[in-house]
């Protein structure tokens, strides 16, 4: 397995506060990464980190094969984001707003018209694609928030609570297509709902006061805990932090 | 390039995409042309130039001016997109420059609606156009140069209504730095050579050198100071206060 992501002791530290505090990983090729953890853990803090937003206070993420520190726009190019939140510019529609991204990601013409196609029909807001965005339901903004990360179809995905705010339907739709985008891209989510680690993730850690916790597959985390309850590690692993 | 350019038609157009545009637009047109005729006293002076037009601009833009910059950058903050902008491949320059001449050109577009004050002029008699064009260019440069101070100023708050008032007050100070009024009160006790680097740093003694219908380079060169001073400023800012 090819390594794409790779974190290097990333530590953050706000004032005297640290908030990631030298958390080192890699992620490959194939592989949906859940970051799971209380609010507050570090979670935001270290995929603000690696998609450059944020400078390290030290150590470094490596995605593939340019270091954040010193080519912060080749990473920026290689990694599709989706932030917390999903902000987008309220008084576009979503096809301009996916426009203007399109251009920045170096898309024109008819190139730029079928990738928009593309992941407008991938995250269904076929139906909202033309009125503002500040008039959509939060689904529907979270959704315009994944397609702008497809794009350009990166390999490395990085998705800030993909799913929070969602109905029980619309999770289902984005978890499908994790899922399935997982099979050959690299993917790292943050969550804290637990049940979406086992639906989409092939390897889970826990994060609590920035470090790592736990670092393993859902199945094998769950086996930690006598009654094979996510629920429980997750507790037990965070009670100390 | 190309990122300034996508940057700037996204900026220029969000101005569109609010009533924001439209309303400004006239009242500036409104305000320009009350201030012209009326305070200005266009029509009683029976003289063939733009003096009274042009003269009421630094005061219009020192209230207007904010009222475009003070969105560029608190917005996005406020909104959280700059979290989305700034990891999109765009270098810090290409969005800090986009967005400035995004907001330039649109007040580039109010100005260059003024144009039947020319028309106007030139009906009633025969004026100086090439004091009427240096105007207008020193016009737009002094718009410019507090633009950038409002972009700058902008970057450093999510709150679009501390941007403008701070920016407000920024201009004001810099506009009459040289003017007879501050210069008098450093004139009673500041050695002459302060007096004189305080009255250098004034907009007014520029704007109206410019306005005699001489463009000089010491003019041009210190617009262009201030405005590249500012965005380097604006840039650094955004960069500090992102996380934030």
């Amino acid at each position: 397995m090819t390594q794409i992501l790779s974190i290097q002791g990333l530590t953050k530290t706000f004032g005297s506060k640290t908030v990631v505090d030298d958390v080192s990983f890699d992620v490959g090729k194939g592989e949906v990464l859940g970051f799971l953890g209380p609010n507050g853990a570090g979670k935001s803090t270290t995929m603000k980190m690696i998609v450059g937003f944020l400078t390290p206070t030290s150590g470094t993420a490596i995605v593939c094969g340019h270091d954040v520190s010193h080519e912060p726009l080749a990473v920026k190019a290689a990694v599709g984001y989706l932030p917390e939140g999903a902000p987008a510019y309220p008084d576009m529609t979503p096809l301009a707003f996916l426009g203007f991204i399109a251009g920045v990601r170096g898309f024109d013409g008819a190139e730029r018209r079928s990738r928009i196609d593309r992941v407008v029909e991938m995250t269904r807001i076929q139906d909202v694609a033309r009125q503002p965005i500040e008039t959509l339901s939060k689904g529907f903004k979270r959704r315009v928030g994944l397609a702008q990360s497809l794009l350009h179809d990166p390999e490395v995905l990085i998705l800030d609570e993909p799913t929070d705010g969602l109905d029980p339907n619309q999770k289902q739709v984005v978890r499908d297509l994790i899922r399935d985008m997982g099979q050959e891209k690299c993917i790292v989510i943050s969550t804290h709902i637990l049940e979406e680690v086992d639906a989409v993730c092939s390897r889970a850690m826990i994060i609590a006061s920035g470090k790592v916790m736990a670092d393993a597959s859902p199945a094998e985390l769950k086996a930690q805990s006598g009654s094979g309850d996510l629920d429980e590690v997750f507790r037990k692993v965070t009670a100390n932090a | 390039m190309r990122n300034v350019s996508l940057v700037f038609r996204r900026e220029f157009a969000a101005y569109f995409a609010t009533p924001l545009a439209y309303i400004f637009i006239v009242i500036f047109l409104a305000l320009a042309g009350i201030l012209t005729f009326r305070l200005g006293g266009f029509l009683g002076r029976e003289q063939a130039d733009l003096v009274p037009f042009f003269e009421f601009h630094p005061w219009l833009y020192l209230f207007l001016v904010p009222a475009l910059s003070m969105r560029l950058w608190a917005e996005e903050r406020r909104l959280g997109t700059i979290e989305l902008f700034l990891t999109l491949p765009i270098s810090m320059t290409e969005a800090v420059v986009g967005k400035y001449l995004a907001a330039w050109a649109f007040t580039a577009t109010a100005v260059a609606l003024t144009f039947p004050m020319w028309l106007t002029v030139n009906y009633l008699g025969n004026p100086d156009n090439g004091v009427i064009l240096a105007s207008y260019v020193g016009s737009l440069l002094m718009a410019g140069a507090y633009l950038s101070i409002g972009s700058m100023i902008s970057a450093m708050t999510k709150n679009q209504v501390i941007a403008f008032v701070v920016t407000t007050s920024a201009c004001f100070i810099l506009t009459l730095a040289g003017s007879p009024t501050v210069l008098e009160f450093f004139s009673n006790w500041a050695p002459s050579n302060v007096v004189e680097a305080i009255g250098n740093f004034g907009f007014l003694p520029h704007f109206q050198s410019i306005q005699r219908g001489v463009i000089d380079l010491r003019d041009l060169i210190f617009f262009g100071s201030v405005i590249i001073v500012a965005l380097i400023a604006n840039a650094i800012i955004v960069d500090w206060r992102k996380a934030f």
